[in-house]
């Protein structure tokens, strides 16, 4: 059985019958696995992890068939007994690590009190193992960080903070929703490198959320790819980059700066995430879609599984071909 | 830290000169003089009057006049009330316990209520108690201290008769003033019922006094607490899996409280203005009913050197928030 388990996940803000955030998704990770979730801004990404992480208030509403983690039911689970599994077994990082620590209490104070939420380390104990966890996330000089405060620290060295604390009670699943997008390209690499040597030698879940194909080429054993709310494809790396089935996925990957070498201009998908007032009623693709037919432009394709993953297509790409 | 201390002490300088001009030549621009007012009804005889005058120094051109009065205070001399020949500095130490006391019942009933209001109004936010608290607090800052007075004492001291009109304590008891609180000198009298007689006295002329902060404090509190409810770190703490009064107390409050305290600084102001107005309508002993009288006499020692001191006190306790804030702000303590 996997690790984390999404049937048909529905996020909605508003009316029950608002258009959903996110909209039919499906999704599993196995216990080590890195799954990487890649789609343009405003795709439903962060709100996915959010539902799952219960952080989505009202208006917000958040249905599903089933929401797995770890053999908790995280629709129901509520109150004391959820905050048992969240931030334990279940933490995440995210995206701006500047206002993501409180301002107001101290590194070491922040990574303690995980500590003793969860695992009931108090007092000096509490701070030696912080100071490890500092330690174990890179930080210089630790010892003296422990009494700094988040103004104090760099972008780079806020994240490390908050991994710091995401990892302290060494959680299955680790969520890190574009852990690198506010920071500079040099610390970006630095991070990932991090979090994936983390990953392995505690052998925990990583979903990562990222715009970044390369890292998630480098890093993922599995991606799913999001257009405005829905998964259209999801499939294993790196058979996912050789052959993508879904026009979307391929229209991505040649967007990458490095596949354009030598031509004029980079290769770009025309036109927008379709909004509130303008979705197809067909495939939500179809406006954009170099591939759209008639048909594909009246009626709504479903997530169909096929033999290297699963495409939201009435015409998959590349289906039959070899792939090494 | 010490060159913020500093500078801030700098800025006392001009501040200080600023209020003693203000009240010399307000005082002075008020019809009447000392004399004429002592005098009263009785036809002044103009010599006697030109002598007295000359004998309190109030003879001589205003310049020269403003000149004796800093000079003395240069010296530390606070001069004597025309009234009552006591020291302006005695009088106001016997009085300032009372008007103290007052105050810190006061704010102790603003700040609690006030931000125990706040936070909920927002946890609420759009709810009928959100909505009634604001309303409420609009109201009560809007209220004219002296007509909400009038109003609470006929109805709680009147009407019902709970509790007593005037005064800080019954003319029954006889408290031997040791600390100049009247609470804490009933309690160590050890006379039956006086500490609740003095009770008593004191919440009307607190609730009234505390009105405008408590509605200034509840707002304040909601709105920044609405604002740092939708801060990144909160997200962060309810991602640890802390406890929802965990999340909105340690994580949230302490950050709202920033600007709430700031806040509560100037409102002491505020406060110590109020308690004019407060201590007149409830006979309470203190400097704001002392000052009401001088006017009245146009003792000019007491109104100059007494609005002096009470300026004073306001300065010192915005420079004691300000340091308070860089206790609660990490950001600005470490601003060199």
């Amino acid at each position: 059985m996997s690790l984390l388990d999404i049937r048909n996940l529905s996020v909605r803000f508003g009316a029950p019958d608002a258009i959903p955030v996110v909209d039919g998704l499906d999704l599993s990770v196995d216990k080590g696995e890195v799954l990487a979730i890649v789609g343009e801004s405003g795709s439903g990404k962060s709100v996915t992890m959010m539902a799952l992480m219960g952080l989505i208030d009202a208006p917000g509403i958040v249905r599903a068939d089933s929401l797995r983690f770890d053999g908790h039911d995280m629709l129901t689970l509520k109150g004391r007994q959820r905050r048992k599994v969240v931030g334990k077994d279940l933490a995440m990082v995210f995206q701006d690590p500047m206002t993501a620590l409180n301002p107001s209490y101290t590194v070491g104070f922040q990574i303690e009190e995980v500590l003793r939420q969860h695992l009931g380390i108090k007092g000096k104990a509490a701070r030696v193992r912080a100071l490890q966890l500092l330690e174990r996330v890179e930080i210089p000089g630790a010892a003296s960080r422990l009494d700094a405060y988040p103004h104090q620290l760099s972008g780079g060295m806020s994240q490390r903070v908050a991994i710091a604390m995401a990892i302290a009670a060494e959680p299955k699943l680790l969520i890190a929703d574009e852990p690198t997008t506010a920071l500079d390209v040099t610390i970006q690499a630095q991070i990932m490198d991090l979090l994936l040597d983390l990953q392995r030698s505690e052998g925990m879940g990583l979903v990562l959320i990222t715009h970044d194909l390369a890292v998630v080429a480098e890093t993922a054993q599995h991606v799913c790819v999001m257009y405005a709310g829905q998964a259209v494809e999801i499939g294993s790396v790196p058979t996912l980059f050789d052959a993508p089935t879904h026009p979307y996925t391929e229209a991505l990957l040649k967007a990458i700066p490095e596949h354009s070498l030598g031509a004029e201009r980079l290769a770009t998908l025309p036109g927008i995430v379709p909004g509130r007032y303008d979705r197809p009623v067909g495939c939500l693709l179809s406006p954009r879609c170099p591939y759209a037919q008639p048909h594909c432009r009246e009626q709504r394709p479903a997530l169909e599984p096929h033999v290297r993953g699963a495409v939201r297509c009435f015409y998959p790409l590349n289906l039959t071909a070899e792939v090494a | 830290m010490l060159s913020f201390i500093a500078r801030r002490l700098g800025l006392l300088i001009p501040t200080f000169f600023g209020v003693t001009l203000l009240t010399f030549a307000l005082i002075r621009l008020i019809p009447g003089d000392p004399v004429e007012v002592m005098m009263g009804e009785r036809r002044v005889d103009p010599e006697m009057h030109a002598e007295a005058m000359h004998r309190l120094g109030l003879d001589k051109p205003l310049p020269a006049q403003y000149l004796d009065y800093i000079t003395k205070l240069a010296q530390g001399d606070l001069g004597e009330s025309l009234r009552t020949r006591e020291g302006v500095w005695e009088e106001f130490l016997t009085l300032f316990p009372a008007t103290l006391e007052l105050s810190l019942a006061a704010l102790l009933f603003a700040g609690t209520l006030g931000v125990i209001a706040g936070v909920i109004a927002a946890l609420k936010r759009g709810s009928l108690f959100d909505h009634g608290v604001m309303g409420v607090s609009l109201a009560g800052y809007s209220m004219p201290i002296f007509w909400w007075g009038l109003l609470l004492i006929m109805f709680f001291s009147v009407y019902l008769g709970w509790t007593p009109v005037s005064g800080r304590i019954d003319l029954l008891y006889d408290i031997e003033p040791k600390t100049g609180f009247m609470l804490i000198d009933t309690l160590l009298s050890e006379e039956e019922g006086a500490f609740k007689d003095a009770l008593m006295h004191l919440i009307l002329p607190a609730i009234v006094l505390g009105t405008i902060p408590l509605a200034v404090i509840a707002r304040m509190t909601r709105s920044a607490m609405l604002e740092v409810l939708r801060e990144d770190y909160i997200r962060t703490a309810r991602a640890k899996g802390l406890s929802p009064a965990r999340v909105v107390f340690v994580h949230g409050l302490r950050n709202a409280l920033i600007p709430v305290l700031t806040v509560f600084g100037l409102q002491v102001g505020t406060l110590l203005a109020g308690a004019v107005l407060t201590e007149t309508i409830f006979s309470w002993p203190g400097i704001g009913k002392w000052l009401i009288e001088a006017i009245g006499a146009r003792d000019y020692p007491v109104v100059q050197n007494g609005i002096l001191l009470i300026a004073c006190l306001v300065i010192l306790v915005n420079f004691v928030v300000d340091i308070l804030y860089g206790l609660v702000n990490p950001r600005i303590r470490h601003q060199r």
